[in-house]
């Protein structure tokens, strides 16, 4: 496999396991169609059993496909076993082989391509240089910590100088300060080495920070395939955004509807919105970041009256429950200094309310 | 492992006490007891009954018949056991039966299995009958009484204990790492013999010193399914002779004790030869 | 590429043949002391000239078999109840406690399972004669505690680690004295671990030849001893009512392997010394 390629085509890429006794069977991705171009960065983010590590494992190999295909530039590769397509790929609980010390692991992948040892020894360093552990080489991996472990296991999947990187998830076993360390390793490796990669993981602070894109998926279905700032401010549906954080969620009535603007009202509130999707039968769910509010000191234009139910310091701002006066909660993120019991006047920007239709089979993905 | 225990007197280890209590009365004073008896023998000097046992053909040559035995069924066991066992190591409904299956001959006994070779083994046996009808061999076979029927009883015995043991060593490696050596580029033999094998090594010396532990204590096979006087006159029917034919029992002591002697040296070599590999963990990281 | 799919498939498929003939051969082993139980007359023919079941009364008879089950019933049952009792107790020391020669105790309680029992059954035979309770029931139920209490005690070390030290805690918190935490909490969560420990004791127990063959008198014999000497003596005795108490051997054996495989999984039949536990 050679490492210059110009793109990673899947089409319709599916997996199902077959029915068995009493047990249905189980599509656990739907056909995934997309375009890796060379140098990528993609990151897959969903929450557990939306097939995301299913697609992984399928793009490597492990699992075959019940349906579609898989061409890196003009050669089909989902035909072909693991061991001949070449990919590098970190495992989440890294799968060092325990063994074998750090540089003959890293060495592995090229000790079964035959490259002879002078030029094996030396990729081997480059690769322990740009991990930043060749301090360790002779050690075993039993020695190593969590964060050395993940970095040799990175080092491994890079040396055989791989089309395509594939990481399952490589920082949750790792504690949260290290997590943000090894992010940052990562996206630094990645500019040094420019490969494409393809990235599992279910933490969206991960996935917005590595990717160039990022493929967002519910029950084994890519329910929306963009950049990273197109998924936080424009998520294409109602399970995107609240995975996303969009944590007020309100069933409102439409009140009247131009273009993608769309006037909201109900429980209190009288709204301009920003419609993502075609509306139906004259309900929308509105959602809203805690952290787009605007705390004002007189009405403005799409702004509402609410009382503070709680507050959460959380140092740099506080978390504050409101309520509206129909009864409806809000959850509000701001720097505001405000108490328990507070009048408060907040506004929203329309194009940061966004609404959608209220029947989610609807809004979803087919 | 949990709470400390506080630095006084923990009442708690009293709980040790009986069962510790028991193996000290029942095990290893008898052990001492017939160390020192066989140094004490009916008559002669303290090493009378070494020097009788390696002197005394009879004796003597029971350690080499009892090798004999052990050590190609030990063989066969442990030789049959890896490969089988690592071809069913996907837990599987088949790995299920056939792990279920190979429960009973275990569970049996080889009292059982020497009363049933008798029948089916013997010259007029199905097995025998099958072959003279397949016209695969003339005349009644051989596999009774000798040499070969106590063989064959060690390996019905025998095997399934080497498979079990095998197959859980077998399934506790990681599964992610054979993966992991595929995706670098590892055919399947690559991954057996890069991964699973070396991996493999430690259980396979102890699943192999086990084994040979039991076969080189056969006993009611070697009498049953044997000739006890002759080619397969065994380790422990001397020592069950002496000490209950001839009620010789600081001889039967001696041979015991020899017993336990040349089943500690194999074992030791075994498990020394196998300190020279790999002895950590066998998973690849956090798990 | 086709010639390594093909052979993959051929290694297959001869593993698969080795397996199937060990096992058809075992189960033709077993069906052939059946068939020769039920024979009327079977001399070197495929099948037997007739059938009857009165084998299995001449061996009832002859062999005394309603006695020497009765003493394995009583053997297996004392020595299962013997074992729970000092073995658990022990397992708890051992699974919560840490101490000096705590590793030393851990290899003594391992020994018996690791030398096979005539190794040191012969001493041990020799003791107990000295000590006249050889030939006795008693004798015989000691014997066969040598191997099961170790037994109970590495089944139950691993269960015991695995229950969480803090409910004890918590228990205790809230005012349980010893008595009632081990009737309220210990007891029913080491339930399933002593009935899985005890079934398989038990299973072993009754097939365990040596131990009891050297320590039984003629009337502490179990089942499995005489069955031997019924093999033994198979001369003067017509072959099938040997095979025929080989049968109710075989039948008593299976009937509590598989009530006990309900409750373990095989591999831990054979459960000696791990070399390397299972992470979690």
């Amino acid at each position: 496999m050679t490492s210059d390629f110009s793109e990673l085509r899947l089409d319709g890429v599916t997996r199902r396991f077959a029915a068995g006794k009493g047990v249905q069977s189980f599509t656990a991705l739907n056909a995934l169609t997309m375009t890796v171009k060379r140098g990528e960065f993609i990151a897959l983010l969903g929450p557990s059993g939306c097939g995301k590590s299913t697609a992984l494992n399928c793009l490597a190999g492990l699992l075959p496909l019940t349906d579609g295909g898989i061409w890196l530039d003009d050669t089909r590769i989902d035909v072909l076993p693991p061991e001949k397509r070449g990919f590098g790929m970190v495992f989440q609980n890294y799968a060092l082989f325990p063994h074998m010390s750090v540089a003959r692991n890293v060495a592995f992948g090229l000790a079964m391509r035959g490259v002879p040892a002078a030029e094996s020894a030396q990729r081997v360093k480059r690769a322990l240089d740009l991990v930043q552990l060749n301090s360790q080489a002779h050690k075993l991996p039993g020695q190593l910590s969590g964060g050395q472990q993940q970095r040799v296991a990175i080092a491994r999947a890079i040396v055989i100088e791989p089309p395509l990187v594939l990481m399952d998830e490589p920082l949750s076993n790792l504690d949260a300060k290290l997590r943000l360390e090894m992010r940052a390793e990562i996206r630094r490796i990645h500019r040094e080495l420019g490969r494409s990669t393809i990235y599992v993981t279910h933490d969206q602070d991960e996935a917005l920070s590595l990717a160039d894109r990022v493929v967002v998926m519910k029950d084994g279905v890519a329910q929306q395939i963009a950049e990273p700032q197109r998924i936080y401010a424009e998520p294409a549906n109602l399970d995107v955004a609240r995975f996303m954080g969009y944590r007020n969620l309100v069933e409102l009535d439409v009140r009247s509807e131009s273009g993608a603007s769309v006037q909201l009202a109900g429980s209190g509130l009288a709204l301009n919105a920003r419609a993502m999707q075609p509306l139906a039968g004259g309900k929308a769910m509105l959602a809203i970041r805690p952290e787009e509010f605007d705390v004002v000191s007189s009405p403005v234009d799409n702004s509402f009256a609410a009382r503070v139910l709680n507050v959460e310091y959380c140092g740099h701002d506080n978390i504050v429950d409101v309520e509206v006066a129909g009864g409806l909660k809000l959850i509000v993120r701001t720097t505001a200094r405000l108490r328990v019991g507070d009048p408060v006047m907040l506004a929203i920007a329309p194009d940061k309310a966004l609404a959608y239709p209220v029947d989610a089979a609807a809004g979803m993905v087919p | 492992m949990s709470s400390a225990s506080p630095s006084s007197f923990d009442r708690s280890l009293l709980l040790l006490v009986p069962a510790t209590l028991f193996m000290v009365v029942l095990f290893v004073y008898p052990f001492l007891y017939g160390l020192q008896l066989s140094f004490h023998p009916m008559e002669g000097n303290w090493l009378a009954n070494y020097t009788q046992f390696f002197t005394t053909g009879n004796l003597r040559d029971t350690v080499w018949t009892t090798l004999k035995l052990a050590i190609p069924a030990t063989v066969i066991n442990v030789g049959a056991a890896l490969p089988i066992a690592y071809q069913m190591r996907r837990s599987s409904r088949f790995q299920k039966l056939i792990t279920t299956l190979l429960v009973i001959p275990l569970t049996l006994g080889t009292v059982l299995i020497a009363e049933g070779m008798l029948g089916y083994f013997g010259p007029k046996g199905w097995l025998s009958q099958s072959l003279q009808w397949l016209h695969i061999y003339e005349g009644p076979i051989r596999l009774t009484h000798n040499y070969w029927g106590v063989l064959i009883s060690l390996v019905i015995s025998g095997f399934p204990f080497a498979f079990l043991l095998t197959l859980s060593y077998i399934t506790g490696i990681d599964p992610n790492l054979p993966r992991a050596a595929s995706t670098l580029g590892a055919t399947p033999w690559n991954q057996f013999r890069h991964i699973y094998l070396p991996l493999l090594v430690p259980g396979l010396a102890m699943a192999f010193a086990l084994s040979f532990v039991q076969a080189f204590s056969v006993f009611p096979s070697a009498v049953l399914l044997g000739s006890p006087a002759g080619a397969t006159r065994v380790i422990s029917i001397a020592a069950y002779e002496a000490a209950f034919e001839r009620y010789d029992y600081s001889m039967a002591s001696a041979v015991a004790m020899l017993m336990g002697v040349v089943q500690l040296f194999v074992v030791a070599a075994v498990l020394g030869a196998r300190g020279m590999f790999y002895r950590g963990p066998v998973s690849g990281g956090k798990g | 590429m086709d010639t390594h799919r093909l052979l993959m498939k051929l290694w297959k498929s001869l593993v698969a043949l080795v397996m199937g003939f060990f096992i058809v051969n075992v189960a033709l082993m077993v069906a052939a002391v059946g068939t020769s139980s039920v024979a009327r007359r079977w001399l070197g023919t495929w099948l037997p000239d007739g059938y009857t079941f009165n084998w299995y009364q001449t061996a009832w008879q002859e062999f005394q078999l309603d006695s020497v089950l009765w003493v394995t019933i009583e053997v297996v049952a004392a020595v299962v109840f013997l074992s729970i009792l000092i073995g658990v107790p022990a397992a708890y020391a051992l699974a919560r406690r840490n101490f000096r020669g705590k590793n030393l105790l851990m290899g003594l309680f391992l020994l018996p399972l690791m030398i096979p029992p005539i190794t040191y059954g012969i001493p041990l035979a020799t003791v107990m004669y000295q000590a006249h309770i050889a030939g006795t029931i008693f004798g015989v139920i000691l014997a066969n505690m040598i191997p099961a209490v170790p037994f109970m005690i590495l089944v139950m070390t691993p269960f015991i680690e695995q229950i969480d030290a803090n409910l004890e805690s918590a228990a205790r918190v809230f005012g349980a004295n010893t008595f009632k935490l081990f009737w309220h909490v210990l007891l029913p969560l080491l339930a399933p671990g002593i009935l899985a420990a005890s079934l398989l004791v038990l299973v072993r127990t009754i097939g365990m030849f040596e131990l009891t063959f050297l320590t039984a008198g003629p009337d502490s014999q179990t089942l499995v001893v005489a069955l031997y000497y019924a093999v033994f003596a198979a001369g003067v005795r017509a072959p099938q009512s040997v095979d025929a108490m080989a049968m109710v051997y075989m039948a008593v054996t299976l009937a509590w392997l598989l009530i006990a495989l309900q409750f373990v999984n095989p591999t831990q039949l054979v459960s000696r010394v791990k070399e390397h536990p299972k992470t979690a």
